[in-house]
């Protein structure tokens, strides 16, 4: 067993779980936040996407273990129902999911997408910044223009 | 993924000790190779040691004409820095954003996938690899097929990349994974024209018959002469030894057209 202490959305926590655990089971099953979702496990689909020291990383490949004193921002993280983050707003007006399997990490990579852009982001760099998200449903047309109307709300507050 | 003793270690002597004192140990730098591989149980050391904790093996320095980046330093970290462009452009198409952010150069070079792209880098600009005892030349580090010169237990510290004149790296990605199906860096050094191919064989390797045409006349045009022995080149069901081939030729004429 190891000891790890981690702060998950502004939350401290300190518990001791088998070597091998990964970070995505961790907070699924540990922490039972399950807004981090497990699509292939094999570090593809980025489903599990969620923010470790302020990068974008997929939690399926990740030791928990390596999170160790680290902090941690998932998509419960974000914002409320009654008051969206402006990425999850966006997503929600521009029709930007069906099934919603995807949303969590497409929603979590957005983010790191947008907070690192020196300039503003197009449509074509979106586009490159998710190709580690798959989405089944969408087609992305509409994740890209969600992400676009967030960025424009993001970069002028 | 079976289970194992997982080890965080705050310098490269105490990783050493530990390494030798374990039955099978590997070293975990950011894991985007190791991970999968544990979790398909296609490897089950009895530990694993994080580098992670090691600060100096973080950041990247440049210094009298060439670039030092530490082993630990992520492709996300690479990519931003614009000191040598091809460089940063090779790394910033590596994999996703996700993969760049914990995928390290000391990592990939490590393992020597025969189709990663950083291989092709190191080749093309001469580059240097520095391990906890000794500095390996990229000529002599690339043996062959996931081998490399390194000692059971040695680990990189960094890598050093001396300035070229111009270089560029294109690759006819793999449309899922991103590897290169076929990646070809080109470089021209006060010393001459070097050409490093990658995902083409079972190991990145120079192609000396363009870098001596080259050498007299830098034009993507020229390379189309010259032929490329496909022979021995990987065949999978993303490309045949012949496309390959054919995509060494394509990808150094749109290298050379990016910088001629
Ligand atoms: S579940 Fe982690 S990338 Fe798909
Ligand atoms: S909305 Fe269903 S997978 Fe993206």
């Amino acid at each position: 067993m190891v000891d790890i202490t981690i702060t998950v959305n502004g939350t401290g926590h300190s518990l001791s779980v088998p070597d091998n655990t990964l970070l995505s089971d961790l907070l699924r099953e540990n922490l039972r936040l399950t807004g981090t979702h497990i699509g292939c496990d094999t570090s593809q689909c980025g489903s599990c996407t969620v923010e470790l020291n302020g990068r974008a990383v997929k939690s399926c490949t990740v030791l928990a273990a390596q999170a160790n004193n680290g902090s941690i921002t998932t998509i419960e993280g974000l914002g409320t129902p009654n008051d969206l983050h402006p990425v999850q707003a966006a997503f929600r007006d521009n029709h930007a999911l069906q099934c919603g399997f995807c949303t969590p990490g497409m929603i979590m990579t957005a983010i790191e997408m947008i907070k690192d852009a020196t300039e503003p982001l197009s449509a074509d760099q979106i586009r490159a910044g998710l190709e580690g998200n798959y989405c089944r449903c969408t087609g992305y047309q509409n994740i890209v223009k969600a992400v676009l109307a967030a960025q424009t709300q993001l970069r002028s507050v | 993924m079976y289970s194992f003793k997982y080890h965080s270690v705050s310098s490269t002597e105490e990783a050493c000790t530990l390494f030798e004192s374990s039955e099978s140990a590997v070293y975990l730098s950011g894991g985007m190779t190791l991970i999968p591989t544990l979790k398909q149980r296609l490897d089950y050391p009895t530990d694993v040691i994080d580098l992670g904790a090691i600060d100096d093996l973080q950041g990247i320095d440049t210094e009298n004409g060439s670039v030092r980046v530490g082993s630990r330093t992520c492709h996300a970290d690479v990519a931003c820095n614009p000191h040598i462009q091809a460089l940063a452009d090779l790394a910033g198409g590596i994999g996703d954003l996700q993969v760049r952010n914990c995928g390290t150069i000391g990592g990939s070079i490590a393992n020597n996938d025969p189709a990663a792209d950083y291989p092709a880098a190191l080749l093309g600009l001469g580059a240097t690899v520095h391990t906890n005892n000794r500095d390996i030349r990229a000529d002599e580090f690339f043996l062959d097929l996931f081998e490399t010169a390194l000692h059971t237990g040695e680990i990189v510290t960094a890598v050093s990349f001396p300035t070229p004149l111009r270089a560029a790296y294109v690759k006819f990605p793999n449309p899922a994974s991103r590897y290169a199906i076929v990646g070809v860096f080109v470089a021209e050094h006060n010393t001459g024209i070097r050409v490093a191919v990658t995902g083409a064989g079972s190991c990145v390797f120079r192609a000396t018959a363009i870098e001596e045409v080259l050498q007299r006349d830098f034009r993507p045009a020229v390379v189309e002469g010259v032929s490329v022995d496909h022979s021995k080149f990987n065949s999978d069901i993303h490309a045949s030894q012949e496309f390959r081939g054919h995509l060494v030729t394509e990808m150094t004429k749109r290298a050379v057209a990016k910088i001629a």
